[in-house]
């Protein structure tokens, strides 16, 4: 034992200790920053994330269009008048050559054009998508041949891109994808107020095309749903049957542990081999077509159903014991306890849970593209059987393509599936807070 | 399909009266006195229901299961009597078109009059097949609901047989899950058995060359392809190693922030964010990755006199941690919530800062669970597909240098089976490979996290 008088007690007060002191409290504040910093750089994120998605996708939702006073000219239309049937007079229409009407109109309005380049770079302002519009208008109504037209048709791409000032002018000539010339022709029909942007018709009704201005969603949206409906009507019965047999009736023993198990390894499969699953097994195996939105709907159901399954199980602990005594002591059997009483109660969670799942199953690309849905599809899809394309995958494929023009689609329909997933999450917040009791 | 659906409605509709009619006469057998029924009548209802609508659906299921495949192999009996020369790879590919010219799809072939007249044959097996299939199917039902409907006494356990087929229905489901590990074993197990027939197992996990193109003639230079994976495997744990140098510290320093500081203010305000960053799609990511931050990367590179590729390990791998902050974040939160607070009381006790307490008693007693948040994180950031396939390169290139393109296992899967090419080629075969890999690794992951955090964590309770 050591002398006590010999020690010291601590001075608090001195210089040396103060200054520990000190350094010690600057180091919990600064390490309280560390913490405030983190937080700070995960919000400048998401806003630098948010933030030029959005910045992208505005231009992509509209449309640049350019009007015209078309002469609808007969001589394009020969031998209409003798045709024999409606069909015949269709055909015709078809086939007409409606990139010279257009053409004949911008060359009257810029007579000082000449040489052929010149003509072609002139017609090409106008989007390929202008021969449909014209198309539609005279399949619409065959009166309209031989008169003139004052009609709004799209803009090519690129002028697209100078309308919105994603092409700087300042560019020098030979990097920009329209040439001065190009650029005075758009001016001019800008001064007379022949060109106008507008929310774009043809992206929200259309599917996929080879050109920006023409490319729609609703193609996708349409397969993603289909994609969807098949993933929920087989994960949810089956995870909340598989839910509310492991919770309730199933028996402690191997048989079950290997389903928990197994529950948990599928919920840590990365989503990538799911859609190797679905190429050997639903394509190769069962020869279901490619590209269909059944196979997509069954690959993602397999990798929603962990979700649904923990969180319905969740949801049905949550059920307190004394509401299965009272209605067993009431004379109820084991299932009808469960399926009368327990699964209406727990069912608030177990929704919550599945629209969970649904969400994560909109988002997911990478086992789609196994499974063939990154085909090239420009119609839209009638059913389940029929090659589809998710929003997703479309996203995926247009941020691939070259054009500049794809940038901004890409970014506007980034923007519509977030819009879908903000919408499904608040209606699984909203039914948590909503319906869920607290016992 | 048409004969098949006029079934399958008949079969609902025959259903859907046989509930009304066994409800109906179980109530009439007793003149409405309940009290004298075993069950209740909505049981002797769906007791005949369920007799009518398993055996008919059975019937309709067992057609669509070995049906067509039944009737291919006897079309397939007729071509080779036709045309004994058939290889097994024609064979396939003609019963293929056949298939596609059913339902109604482009064809690669010259449709002759031979050709014509299989399609024909086909398809009018098909179509007998399906009307034979139909009419079995409701006779099947009827037969099931006429028994089930004369078995009807008050004496019947209809409850104790509905619920026996509930139970059931309930234990085949909980199978499926199952079946979903097992066919995913199974499927990469058998097509990775085929890889190593044509490529060597010793050349895949420790080859340094990796170029499964394969050539357009034969006597080309690596014209079988060059199957070495470790680049593949070098890449992968190049973009995890910095994806994890972003995520962890951020992702940590969150979750402390979250359970030790912020008030329950901050907490509603933070809390969102981190929500929304989990949220977002992958493939958003890889939009960021591609077209915001790796040109940020090369501009600043250039700026600094350094070459920064286009598709750099360093853009990738930073989304990536991005993309996995919400994950360690909410990880950790978990493992220090489940530090009790009498730890935290006695260092406070003993004249700790707040900071000191967080890094020399919190940090040490949820260690197992941070590790156990960092390899699922890890597990998380090797499985990822769509960040690196939009923003990683795609030639295999063996480096450590984060500034240049490196591949990753999952981008050469994704690259190796979108497009279209023949199944049977070491190129296809070896995404499976590579999918076994990967899912071998994951797996292994998760399985030591787990225990990890379940070996450590009793300690407190």
């Amino acid at each position: 034992m050591s002398n006590p008088a010999a020690q010291q007690p601590t001075n608090w007060m001195s210089d040396d200790m103060q200054r520990r002191i000190k350094r010690r409290y600057a180091a919990d504040t600064r390490f309280k920053f560390y913490g405030i910093g983190a937080i700070g750089l995960a919000m400048v994120i998401l806003v630098l994330l948010l933030g030029s998605i959005i910045v992208r996708g505005i231009p992509g939702f509209m449309q640049t269009q350019i009007n015209l006073d078309v002469y609808i000219n007969p001589a394009k239309f020969s031998g209409i008048e003798q045709a024999a049937t409606p069909e015949d007079a269709e055909k015709i229409i078809m086939s007409a050559d409606y990139t010279a009407l257009y053409r004949d109109t911008l060359r009257e309005r810029f007579p000082e054009v000449s040489g052929r380049s010149d003509i072609v770079a002139l017609s090409r302002l106008i989007s390929s998508g202008g021969r449909e519009t014209l198309r539609n208008l005279v399949l619409a109504d065959q009166s309209v041949i031989g008169t003139t037209q004052d009609v709004w048709l799209p803009a090519a791409g690129d002028v697209h891109s100078l309308a919105t000032g994603s092409m700087s002018r300042e560019t020098p000539e030979g990097e920009r994808r329209l040439k001065d010339n190009e650029i005075s022709w758009v001016d001019q029909l800008e001064a007379d107020g022949d060109v106008r942007t507008v929310l774009s018709n043809d992206f929200f009704t259309k599917g996929a095309s080879r050109e920006p201005e023409l490319a729609g969603i609703w193609g996708a949206v349409v397969g993603s749903f289909l994609t969807l409906i098949v993933t929920l009507l087989i994960s949810f019965p089956i995870g909340v049957a598989t839910a509310v047999y492991l919770e309730e009736f199933a028996p402690k023993n191997r048989w079950s542990d290997l389903i928990e198990v197994n529950i948990n390894n599928l919920a840590a499969v990365p989503s990538i081999v799911y859609g190797l699953l679905g190429l050997a097994i639903f394509l190769n195996v069962f020869h279901l077509p490619r590209s269909a939105p059944l196979v997509g709907g069954m690959t993602l159901a397999l990798m929603t159903l962990p979700t649904i399954i923990i969180a319905a199980r969740a949801a049905l602990k949550a059920v307190p014991p004394s509401i299965r005594d009272a209605a067993t002591g009431l004379g109820a059997s084991k299932v009808q306890v469960t399926f009368h009483h327990v699964l209406p109660l727990a069912m608030p969670g177990v929704l919550t849970g599945t629209i969970i799942g649904m969400a994560q199953a909109l988002g997911e690309t990478a086992p789609l593209l196994m499974i063939g849905m990154v085909a090239f599809v420009v119609d839209i899809p009638g059913g389940i059987m029929d090659a589809s394309t998710v929003l997703p995958v479309q996203i995926f494929l247009w941020a691939d393509f070259p054009e500049k023009g794809f940038e901004e689609k890409t970014a506007a329909a980034i923007l519509i599936l977030l819009t879908f997933l903000i919408l499904m999450n608040a209606i699984a917040v909203f039914l948590r807070s909503r319906f869920e009791r607290k016992w | 399909m048409t004969a098949l659906t006029v079934a399958l409605t008949l079969i609902l509709a025959i259903t859907a009266v046989s509930f009304v009619a066994g409800r109906q006469k179980s109530l009439s057998l007793v003149n409405g006195q309940l009290s004298t029924l075993h069950s209740l009548p909505g049981h002797y209802g769906s007791y005949v229901l369920l007799w009518c609508l398993i055996p008919g659906l059975l019937v309709v299921l067992l057609w669509t299961a070995i049906g067509p495949g039944w009737i291919e192999s006897i079309i397939a009996g007729q071509l080779m009597a036709e045309n004994p020369d058939l290889t097994k790879a024609q064979l396939d590919l003609l019963l293929n078109d056949l298939r596609n010219q059913m339902a109604g799809d482009v064809i690669s072939r010259d449709v002759d009059s031979g050709f014509q007249d299989h399609a024909k044959a086909y398809a009018s097996m098909i179509g007998q097949g399906q009307i034979y299939t139909a009419a079995i199917a409701i006779l099947v039902t009827l037969v099931g609901g006429f028994v089930a409907y004369g078995q009807i006494n008050p004496r019947l356990r209809a409850r104790n047989r509905v619920e026996g087929v509930i139970r059931l229905v309930m234990i085949i489901s909980s199978t499926v899950a199952v079946l979903g590990t097992a066919g995913i074993v199974l499927s990469l197990i058998f097509e990775t058995g085929r890889f190593f027939e044509q490529v060597s197992f010793i050349e895949f996990l420790f080859g340094l060359h990796w170029s499964p193109q394969i050539a357009l003639r034969a006597d080309q230079v690596a014209s079988a392809g060059a199957f070495g994976a470790v680049p593949l495997f070098a890449g992968t744990l190049l973009i995890t190693f910095i994806a994890m140098l972003v995520a962890v510290p951020i992702g940590l320093m969150s979750a402390i922030y979250m359970t030790q500081y912020a008030d329950d203010r901050m907490r509603s305000l933070i809390k969102p964010v981190l929500e929304v960053l989990a949220g977002v799609p992958t493939v958003v990511y890889g939009f960021f990755a591609a077209l915001v931050v790796a040109p940020f990367f090369r501009e600043a590179g250039e700026a600094i006199g350094l070459t920064v590729a286009s598709e750099s390990a360093l853009a990738a791998g930073l989304v990536m941690g991005i993309m996995i902050i919400p994950f360690m974040s909410s990880l950790s939160d978990d493992a220090l919530t489940a530090v009790p607070q009498s730890m935290r009381d006695g260092a406070y006790a003993l004249g700790a800062t707040k900071a000191e307490t967080i890094r020399n008693v919190l940090i040490p007693a949820a260690l197992p669970g941070i590790v156990g948040a960092f390899l699922l994180s890890v597990s998380r950031a090797i499985g990822e597909t769509m960040i690196v396939v939009m923003a990683a390169g795609l030639a295999a290139n063996l480096t450590a240098n984060p500034l240049e393109a490196v591949t990753t296992v999952t981008v050469q899967i994704v690259t190796l089976l979108t497009g279209d090419q023949e199944f049977d080629s070491a190129k296809t075969l070896a995404a499976f490979a590579l999918g076994l890999v990967l899912f071998a690794v994951t797996l292994a992951l998760n399985v030591v996290a787990l225990r990890v955090v379940q070996k450590y964590r009793e300690q407190y309770e």
